[in-house]
């Protein structure tokens, strides 16, 4: 069941034109992550998904629902990119003032910070909270209702390594009862692959969108092959694989993705004078730099 | 429900005030004030008053109209600057949460905190003047009750300024400035004015005509005459004493009320304004 529609959506501030006709759906259960630089449209496309501000043109839906109505409110949460409460009250003020907005009790507020790991500093001000422990009580709030869209902004930043694993965690939780989420990064490798579907941005148009195997697949970047060859051999090795070029104790060259047996087949005819090799897919900040670059 | 939303939007807003310290600092300067013209500040009022109390309240009444409005632009500058510098404004408006909601949860936390304050420096001041007078101060409770209701008002006007600062500025900062800048113009800087015109008037059509409306206007000098009239007293701080006595009560009296739903409307609109 598809929850958000966004057709044509168009946002101009003046001349500028921040969001040029994009097009995107979200199922429930599906994460959808929105990828680009600042200041490619991310932020501005989920403030019109949340009806904080209005289009020039092009549609949203929202389970049926015009953005911004109170339905539409009721079945989506929310988390600003940097959001910094106030430094004066507890975690579980804060939390307890967002459950009273939805109508939700009160008592649940320790729950939901038990759920992003804040238990212990419940009672504390966010003013003693680090960035990150701030970007949970953020993260805790999205939480309350069971909402059927959550809409993230930059929802990793700011948070180590350990804690993002445990947040994509709680994401697959979420998605599995059938929320729909669309979250922004600013980098592929943020997402640790644990989204449905991306759609990139750049400078408010949308240069590509599918799974993370459909980019790699269009983008088809070359694989880099390191072959460490037996004493004496580097020569005959860089002579057997053609663009090779020779180091110290390496051969390395690269090929096309679709030559990958072939080269494999290549490597084992060469067995004898081959001491050990590797071969690297390209990394997700090479497949975002690349898709980037060829929408620039 | 839609209560439900702004008493928790208020009950969050005064704890942050409580925490802030805005209620300690609102309370203290109200008291410290009205203490030092309780026992000092009876002269200038002394002739026609009759009984301690009145004399006090008499006093109270310029002290009113000057640190009233500036507590309470003190206390709401920050309202919606704040919570847009934060980045906590985008979120509350994704919510369930109406504008309106919004700022009139912050309004009633704030005005609790101009009535908490308000009450704690009379009631200071009632209590000297029942000590030093006796009980013939009873005859001044209700010029003080009288104090106490519209100084609420007065502030609630104020406060709704302060957010409509606020919202225009959308910086604390800013907001900051033009609520010292509005408390200047409004409660200074609008006296002297109105001060210098009537003497260059010399007795002519705007000392007759337009003064008197220039006065009732500003809910300040609305605040000031209403309380003055009615309390019989004389106030030699403002100089405007004079004009006072010719206006007719209902006119103040009407500003007085009208003034705070003005202002709060003022906010609105500003509120509507801001993008989060």
């Amino acid at each position: 069941m598809t929850i958000l529609t966004l057709s044509k959506l168009t946002k101009r501030y003046g001349d500028a034109c921040v969001l040029d006709e994009v097009s995107l759906t979200v199922s429930a259960g599906e994460r959808v992550a929105l990828l680009g630089h600042n200041g490619a449209g991310k932020s501005t496309l989920m403030k019109l998904v949340l009806g904080l501000i209005h289009a020039d043109g092009g549609t949203i839906e929202l389970a049926g629902h015009a953005p911004g109505s109170a339905v539409a409110r009721a079945l989506t949460a929310y988390l600003p990119e940097n959001a910094a409460f106030h430094p004066a009250i507890t975690g579980r003020e804060q939390l307890r003032y967002y459950l009273r907005l939805r109508g939700q009790p009160v008592k649940q507020a320790d729950e939901l910070l038990e759920k992003v790991g804040l238990a212990d500093a419940a009672g504390r001000r966010i003013g003693t909270y680090s960035k990150g422990m701030r970007q949970r009580v953020g993260l805790a709030q999205a939480l309350i209702g069971g909402p059927r869209l959550m809409v993230l902004d930059e929802p990793t930043s700011g948070l180590d390594p350990v804690s993002r694993r445990e947040f994509y965690t709680l994401l697959d939780e979420l998605a599995a009862s059938g929320t729909a989420i669309l979250l922004s990064s600013h980098a592929l490798s943020e997402l640790e692959a644990r989204t449905d579907r991306m759609v990139i941005l750049s400078k408010g148009k949308q240069v590509a969108q599918g799974t993370l195997a459909d980019l790699r697949a269009d983008a088809a970047l070359p694989l880099s092959v390191s072959i460490t060859p037996k004493a004496g051999q580097g020569e005959r090795i860089a002579e057997a694989f053609s663009g090779a070029i020779q180091s110290e104790d390496r051969v390395t060259f690269t090929c096309p993705p679709a030559d990958k047996l072939a080269v494999l087949e290549r490597i084992a005819a060469q067995r004898d004078q081959i001491a050990d090799f590797d071969v690297h897919a390209a990394t997700l900040d090479d497949l975002y730099s690349h898709i980037s670059k060829r929408a620039a | 429900m839609m209560l439900s939303r702004i008493l928790a939007t208020a009950a969050l807003e005064f704890a942050i005030a409580r925490r802030n310290r805005w209620v300690i600092v609102s309370v203290a300067m109200m008291m410290l004030f009205s203490l030092v013209l309780a026992f000092a500040g009876s002269a200038p009022a002394g002739q026609m008053a009759v009984d301690p109390l009145s004399v006090t309240v008499a006093s109270l009444i310029s002290l009113a109209v000057y640190l009233v409005p500036l507590i309470a632009l003190l206390i709401s500058f920050d309202a919606i600057a704040g919570e847009s510098e934060r980045g906590t404004l985008a979120l509350s408006l994704a919510y369930p949460l109406a504008r309106t909601e919004l700022l009139l949860g912050k309004l009633i936390a704030q005005l609790a905190v101009v009535t908490i304050a308000v009450v704690c420096g009379y009631a200071v001041a009632a209590v000297v003047a029942f000590a030093t007078g006796g009980v013939e101060a009873a005859e001044g409770l209700p010029a003080l009750w009288r104090l106490v209701w519209t100084s609420v008002l007065l502030g609630a006007v104020f406060l709704s300024l302060g957010h409509a600062m606020s919202c225009l500025s959308r910086r604390p900062s800013g907001a900051a400035a033009m609520a010292i800048g509005l408390w200047l113009v409004m409660i200074v800087l609008y006296d002297l004015g109105l001060l210098a015109a009537v003497v260059a008037d010399d007795g002519g059509t705007f000392t007759t005509e337009v003064f008197p409306w220039a006065l009732v206007l500003n809910p300040a000098d609305a605040f000031r005459i209403f309380n003055l009239a009615a309390s019989g007293a004389v106030d030699a701080a403002s100089g405007l004493s004079g004009a006072a006595s010719s206006i007719a009560a209902w006119k103040p009296l009407a500003a007085i009320l009208i003034w705070p739903v003005l202002a709060a409307m003022v906010a609105r609109l500003s509120f509507q304004k801001v993008t989060p």
